[in-house]
C-alpha cells in the first residue's frame, strides 16, 4: 500500500462510537466487564452534545415527593410519547434510572441537594412529581464530566495494574467512523479517520455500540452541534439494521432565530409564563387566532382577560401564548408562512414592553445574561426574534429493549441514547434523555461485552471492504468539479426546514423526496478543497452522505404516517388516529434506496396497562384494544 | 446592514505559517465564530477551527483574538470598531496542528495524572448525604467547561515548554481543589499532592487564569490560594518548623515562608519565576527561541511594576494577608537570589528619564 492510504490498525473487544453520555456509560460497562474497549469521539473528549442539557435527569427517587415511583414515571413517559413508546424500554428506564443516578455520585458527581442532604429534584413539564436530579442549569455538563472522570479513574487503575493508561480503555479523540465492516451478517470492525491528520484508522472488533446522538444538523434552525449529522443512524442502516419512528422530531417553539450568534438557542418557556407575548411583523398578538376548539374553554379570548391572568389566575383564563408546545410552534409557523414573520423568519417574543427592566432581570436572570453576553441583545429593551428550533430526534435504531442490540440483518451491533429509537415514542419528556443515556448506555455496553464473550471465533475484516471504504472517504478530495459541501448542506437544510419541518403537508413531503433525490445525485459528486489534515470541508462532505439518507427516512416516514402525534404534525391529518398508534414505521436500506415497512407495536403487559385509567386509554387505543383491556380488568375483578 | 470587515487569521501548520488577510461580510449580532464559519462556507473551506455548541457551554472554540485568549462563540463583533482589523490566532501555549486548531493533549495527560475521586467504601450508592452549602464550593469548580484558556494564559507554561512536565496548570489545580473540598472524598492528601506532584508551587498568583475564565470561576481566590494556604499552615506548625530548622539548616527564612518551597521535588526551575505573557522578553534565550518558532502578535511587554499603594509603599498587612508577610514584588514563589536576567522590577518613574 502507498503512504497515502496507510491504515492504522487496532484490535478491541468492544468499540463504542460516540463519547456523549450514552457512549461513555456503555464504555465504562464494557470495561468493567473486563473487555478491551475503545471510545471514538468525533470531538475532543468531554465536548459531546450532552453538555447542552440543562434541566436535569429524570429518575423516580422520591427525594422531594415520596409518592413518586417507577410506575408513575412509566405512566408519564408513555403519556408524553402518546403511547407510541416501546413499553419495555419505558419500563426499564423508569425502574433503573434511580440506580444510574446514584451510581454517578460514587463517580464523584455533585448534584444539588435537598434540605436533608439527598439529591434535589425539580419539577418539569409532563412529570407528575418533582423528578429531575439537577445541578443548576448545567446538569448535562456534570453528567459528561463525571463519566469522563470515571473513565480516567479506570485508566488509572489499569495503569497501576498493567503499566499503561490505555491498557483496557482508550479514547480516540477527534476521530470519525465512516463505515462499519461486516463479516457476513456479523460486525467485524469499524473504519474511520483521525480529524487531526486525516490518516485512516481501522478497528477490528466483534461488537460495536452506536452512541452518536441525533440528526439536527439537517435543519436550518437547530440547537444541535455540528456533530449531529446522523452518523450512527446511517451506519446502522448501511450495516443492515432498521430505523424506527424517524418521522418524530422534537421542535422547541421558541428558539432564537436572530441574531445569528444565538440562532437555535432555546428561550425558556418561563419567558411566556412571566408575561412575554408573541407578535407578528404587524405588531399583532396573533396567538388569539390559533386557539384550537378543544382548548377554547381554558384560554382567554381578549388581550385584557389574558393580561389579568398573570395576577389573578383564578378568575381569568390563561393567555394563549401558554398553549402546548406544538400548538405554539404551529402558530408561529403559520404566521411566518403567511408572510407576517420577521426578516430572519421568526416572530417577536416581547417581554421588554410588558415588564420593567428590573423585574425581567430578577425573574429571568440566566436568560438576560445569556443573551446579553452571547449576542448583546438586551431583552429588557427589545423584543426577541424566535421560531421553532430542531431539538431532538425520537426516532433511531430499532433495538431489543433489554440489550440494546440492533434489530435487522446484523449481529454484534448495539445502540443507546438519542441514536436508538422507541424509548420516547412520538415525543420525549424533558429530563428523560439524560436518564435514558445512563440506563441504556449501561445495558448496551454490558450486552456488547457478553456478546463478544460468547463468540467462538472472531469475525474477520475483508480487505476489499477496507479498500472500498478508503476509496469512498478519499473521493471528495480527488474530485474538483463538484459542488462545495457547504452549499449542499445549506440546500439540504432548506429542504428539510421548509418541507419536512414542524408542520407537514402531503404535497410538500412528496416535493421534499424529489428534491432529496436530486441532492443525492449532487452529494455523490461533492468535492472538497484542501488536503487531509484537519480539513472541515472534507469532513462535512463525508457527513453529508449520512445526513442525506437519514433525511430521506424522515421524509418518507412523515409522508406515510397520516395522523398527527407528538413530534409529527400533518396539517392534512390534524388529529391522532388510534389505528396508527399500533404501528411503527420501519426504515431499512434496499441497495441504496430507503425501504419503508409497517410493523406492529409490541403489546403492553397486563400489569403495565393496568396502571392507566380506562378514560385515558380511550383517547389512544382502538375499540378492539379497549375491549381487550375491559376483558382484562373483568378477569382481575373476578 | 452587513459591512465588510478586515480579518487576519493565522493559517499554517506545525512547520510554519502566516497571518492571512480576509475581507469578510459581518452582519449585526454576529460573533467571531460566525465569521470563521462564513469564511469556511466561502473562500476558505478548509480553514480548521474547533467548535461544538456555539453557546459558551462546551469550551471548544478557544482561540486568541487580538492577542487575548477568548472563546470564538462568546466574542461579539460589536465589541470591535468597524475599522478595526480582527486578528485571530491559535492558542499559543499548545503546539499548532493546523490553522486555529492546536494539540491540547497536554491537558488530557494532566487530567489522567490527577488522582480521581476516592469514594467512601462504606457508603452505598443512594446513601450519599451532603448539604447544599458543602457541595457548593466544589460545584463552582465543576462549572469548568475545559476550554483550557486558563492553561493557555498561564505564564508558567506559556513560552516555557520546559515547565510542562512538572506543572499541571490552573485547570487541574481547581480539579484538585474540587476534590479536596468534596464532602465525601476519602483522600486526605490533595493539597500535599498538588504541591509535590502537580507543581502548585510554580503558581505565583498573578490571577491571569481567573481573568480569562469564561465561566467566571474564581480560580485563584477560591481554588489555588486555599490549596496553597494549608501547606503554609502546616509549615507554621511549631513542630514542623522546628523539624525543618533542625534538618534543613542551610535554608534561609525567606525561602521557608513562601509556599513554593514546600516540597522539594516541585521546586520550580529558575525560569518559572517571572511573569510574562507575550514572550520571554526578560530572557534573551527564551525570546530567541520564541522568535525562531511560530511568531505572531508578539509584543515585548512592559516590565511589571511593584504593587505599591498611593504612598508608593508596598502594603504591609501581615495580619490580614493570606500569606505570611507582604507579597513579594517578584512574585511569591520565587527563590532568591534571582538570576539577573529574570529581574522584572521596574522603577515606577523609569519612563520619565
Amino acid at each position: 500500500m502507498t503512504t497515502t492510504t496507510r491504515i492504522e490498525r487496532h484490535h478491541y473487544d468492544v468499540v463504542v462510537i460516540g463519547a456523549g453520555g450514552a457512549g461513555l456509560r456503555a464504555a465504562i460497562e464494557a470495561r468493567l466487564a473486563g473487555k478491551k474497549t475503545a471510545i471514538i469521539s468525533k470531538s475532543l473528549f468531554g465536548k459531546a452534545h450532552t453538555v447542552m442539557a440543562e434541566g436535569g435527569a429524570a429518575a423516580a427517587m422520591g427525594n422531594v415527593n415520596p409518592r413518586d415511583s417507577w410506575q408513575v414515571h412509566f405512566r408519564d413517559t408513555m403519556r408524553g410519547g402518546k403511547f407510541l413508546n416501546n413499553f419495555r424500554m419505558a419500563e426499564l428506564h423508569a425502574k433503573e434510572s434511580p440506580q444510574r443516578i446514584w451510581e454517578l455520585e460514587t463517580y464523584g458527581a455533585l448534584f444539588d441537594r435537598t434540605k436533608n442532604g439527598k439529591i434535589s429534584q425539580r419539577n418539569f413539564g409532563g412529570h407528575e412529581y418533582p423528578r429531575l436530579a439537577h445541578v443548576g442549569d448545567r446538569t448535562g455538563l456534570e453528567l459528561i464530566r463525571t463519566l469522563q472522570q470515571k473513565i480516567v479513574s479506570l485508566q488509572q487503575e489499569d495503569k497501576r495494574e498493567f503499566g499503561s493508561y490505555d491498557a483496557r480503555i482508550r479514547v480516540f479523540a477527534e476521530t470519525t467512523i465512516t463505515e462499519l465492516l461486516l463479516d457476513g451478517d456479523r460486525v467485524a470492525g469499524a473504519f474511520g479517520y483521525y480529524r487531526e491528520s486525516g490518516e485512516f484508522i481501522l478497528f477490528e472488533a466483534p461488537a460495536v455500540v452506536l452512541a452518536t446522538g441525533g440528526v439536527g444538523r439537517s435543519y436550518k434552525v437547530t440547537s444541535n452541534s455540528w456533530e449531529y449529522t446522523g452518523d450512527g443512524h446511517a451506519l446502522a442502516l448501511r450495516a443492515g439494521a432498521n430505523l424506527i419512528n424517524m418521522e418524530f422530531l422534537q421542535f422547541h417553539p421558541t428558539g432564537m432565530v436572530w441574531p445569528p450568534s444565538v440562532k437555535g438557542i432555546l428561550v425558556t418557556e418561563s419567558v411566556r409564563g412571566d408575561g412575554g407575548v408573541l407578535r407578528n411583523s404587524d405588531g399583532k398578538r396573533f396567538m388569539f387566532d390559533y386557539v384550537p376548539d378543544v382548548f377554547r374553554k381554558q384560554y382567554a379570548e381578549t388581550e385584557e382577560e389574558a393580561d389579568r391572568w398573570y395576577t389573578d389566575p383564578d378568575n381569568n383564563r390563561r393567555p394563549p401564548e401558554l398553549l402546548p408546545r406544538d400548538e405554539v410552534a404551529r402558530a408561529i409557523n403559520s404566521e411566518v408562512k403567511a408572510g407576517r414573520g420577521t426578516p430572519a423568519g421568526g416572530v417577536y417574543l416581547d417581554i421588554a414592553s410588558r415588564k420593567s427592566a428590573d423585574e425581567i432581570r430578577r425573574r429571568l436572570p440566566s436568560m438576560y445574561h445569556q443573551f446579553k453576553e452571547l449576542a448583546d441583545v438586551d431583552i429588557t429593551k427589545e423584543p426577541m426574534e424566535v421560531g421553532p428550533t430542531c431539538h431532538y430526534v425520537m426516532g433511531g435504531v430499532e433495538v431489543e429493549p433489554d440489550s440494546g442490540a440492533a434489530v435487522g440483518h446484523v449481529r454484534g451491533l448495539f445502540a443507546a441514547g438519542e441514536v436508538s429509537g422507541g424509548m420516547h415514542g412520538s415525543n420525549r419528556l424533558g429530563g428523560n434523555s439524560l436518564s435514558d443515556l445512563l440506563v441504556f448506555g449501561k445495558r448496551a455496553g454490558g450486552h456488547a461485552a457478553s456478546y463478544a464473550d460468547g463468540l467462538v471465533e472472531r469475525p474477520k475484516v475483508a480487505v476489499q471492504a477496507v479498500e472500498a471504504a478508503v476509496e469512498t472517504a478519499l473521493a471528495p478530495l480527488q474530485r474538483d468539479t463538484g459542488e462545495s459541501p457547504y452549499t449542499l448542506q445549506q440546500d439540504l437544510q432548506a429542504v428539510m426546514g421548509d418541507l419536512v419541518g414542524i408542520i407537514r403537508r402531503e404535497g410538500e413531503l412528496a416535493d421534499a423526496l424529489v428534491r432529496l433525490a436530486e441532492l443525492r445525485e449532487r452529494v455523490a459528486k461533492v468535492s472538497a478543497a484542501g488536503g487531509r489534515r484537519y480539513n472541515p470541508g472534507w469532513h462535512l462532505a463525508l457527513d453529508l452522505r449520512n445526513m442525506l439518507v437519514v433525511s430521506e427516512c424522515t421524509a418518507k416516514a412523515a409522508l406515510e404516517r397520516q395522523e398527527s402525534r407528538g413530534g409529527h404534525t400533518r396539517e392534512d391529518y390534524p388529529s391522532m388516529d388510534p389505528k396508527w398508534r399500533r404501528l411503527n414505521l420501519v426504515c431499512s436500506l434496499d441497495g441504496d434506496a430507503v425501504r419503508l415497512t409497517h410493523k406492529p407495536l409490541p403489546k403492553m403487559r397486563p400489569e403495565l396497562i393496568g396502571l392507566f385509567d380506562r378514560a385515558e386509554l380511550a383517547k389512544y387505543l382502538t375499540d378492539e384494544e379497549l375491549a381487550e383491556f375491559d376483558a382484562l380488568t373483568e378477569e382481575a375483578n373476578n | 446592514m452587513g459591512s465588510k470587515r478586515q480579518f487576519r487569521i493565522w493559517r499554517g501548520d506545525e512547520t510554519g505559517g502566516d497571518l492571512k488577510d480576509y475581507t469578510v461580510e459581518v452582519n449585526e449580532g454576529e460573533v467571531v465564530l460566525d465569521i470563521i464559519h462564513r469564511l469556511q462556507a466561502t473562500e476558505a473551506p478548509d480553514l480548521a477551527c474547533r467548535w461544538n455548541c456555539k453557546a459558551g457551554k462546551c469550551g471548544s472554540c478557544s482561540m486568541e483574538i487580538n492577542g487575548k485568549p477568548r472563546l470564538g462563540c462568546m466574542t461579539r463583533m460589536s465589541t470591535f470598531e468597524e475599522s478595526e482589523t480582527v486578528t485571530v490566532t491559535p492558542l499559543r501555549t499548545f503546539p499548532v496542528i493546523r490553522d486555529l486548531v492546536t494539540d491540547v493533549s497536554f491537558n488530557y495527560e494532566k487530567a489522567r495524572e490527577t488522582p480521581a475521586f476516592a469514594p467512601p467504601a462504606d457508603v452505598a450508592p443512594g446513601d450519599y448525604r451532603m448539604q447544599q452549602v458543602d457541595v457548593e464550593r466544589s460545584q463552582e469548580f465543576r462549572k469548568c467547561i475545559e476550554c483550557f484558556l486558563c492553561q493557555n494564559v498561564c505564564h508558567v507554561i506559556r513560552d516555557h515548554e520546559e515547565n510542562k512536565p512538572a506543572f499541571s496548570g490552573p485547570r487541574f489545580f481547581i480539579r484538585a481543589a474540587e476534590l479536596d473540598m468534596h464532602p465525601l472524598d476519602t483522600r486526605t492528601d490533595r493539597k500535599e499532592y498538588a504541591q509535590a506532584e502537580m507543581g502548585l508551587g510554580y503558581c505565583n498568583i498573578t490571577k491571569c487564569c481567573t481573568e480569562v475564565c469564561p465561566e467566571h470561576i474564581k480560580i485563584t481566590d477560591n481554588g489555588i490560594i486555599p490549596m496553597k494556604e494549608r501547606a503554609v499552615d502546616r509549615r507554621y506548625d511549631p513542630l514542623v518548623r522546628l523539624g525543618s530548622k533542625i534538618f534543613r539548616r542551610g535554608e534561609t527564612p525567606q525561602n521557608s515562608v513562601t509556599s513554593a518551597r514546600a516540597a522539594g521535588p516541585a521546586t520550580p526551575s529558575t525560569s518559572a519565576g517571572f511573569h510574562s505573557h507575550a514572550g520571554g522578553s526578560h530572557d534573551s534565550r527564551a525570546e530567541a527561541q520564541a522568535q525562531s518558532g511560530v511568531n505572531w502578535h508578539r509584543e515585548v511587554p512592559h516590565p511589571t511594576a511593584p504593587a505599591v499603594d498611593e504612598r508608593g509603599k508596598l502594603p504591609l498587612t501581615e495580619l490580614t494577608f493570606d500569606r505570611a508577610a507582604a507579597p513579594s514584588p517578584f512574585g511569591d514563589d520565587v527563590s532568591f537570589p534571582l538570576p539577573p536576567e529574570h529581574l522584572n522590577f521596574a522603577h515606577p518613574e523609569q519612563d520619565k528619564h
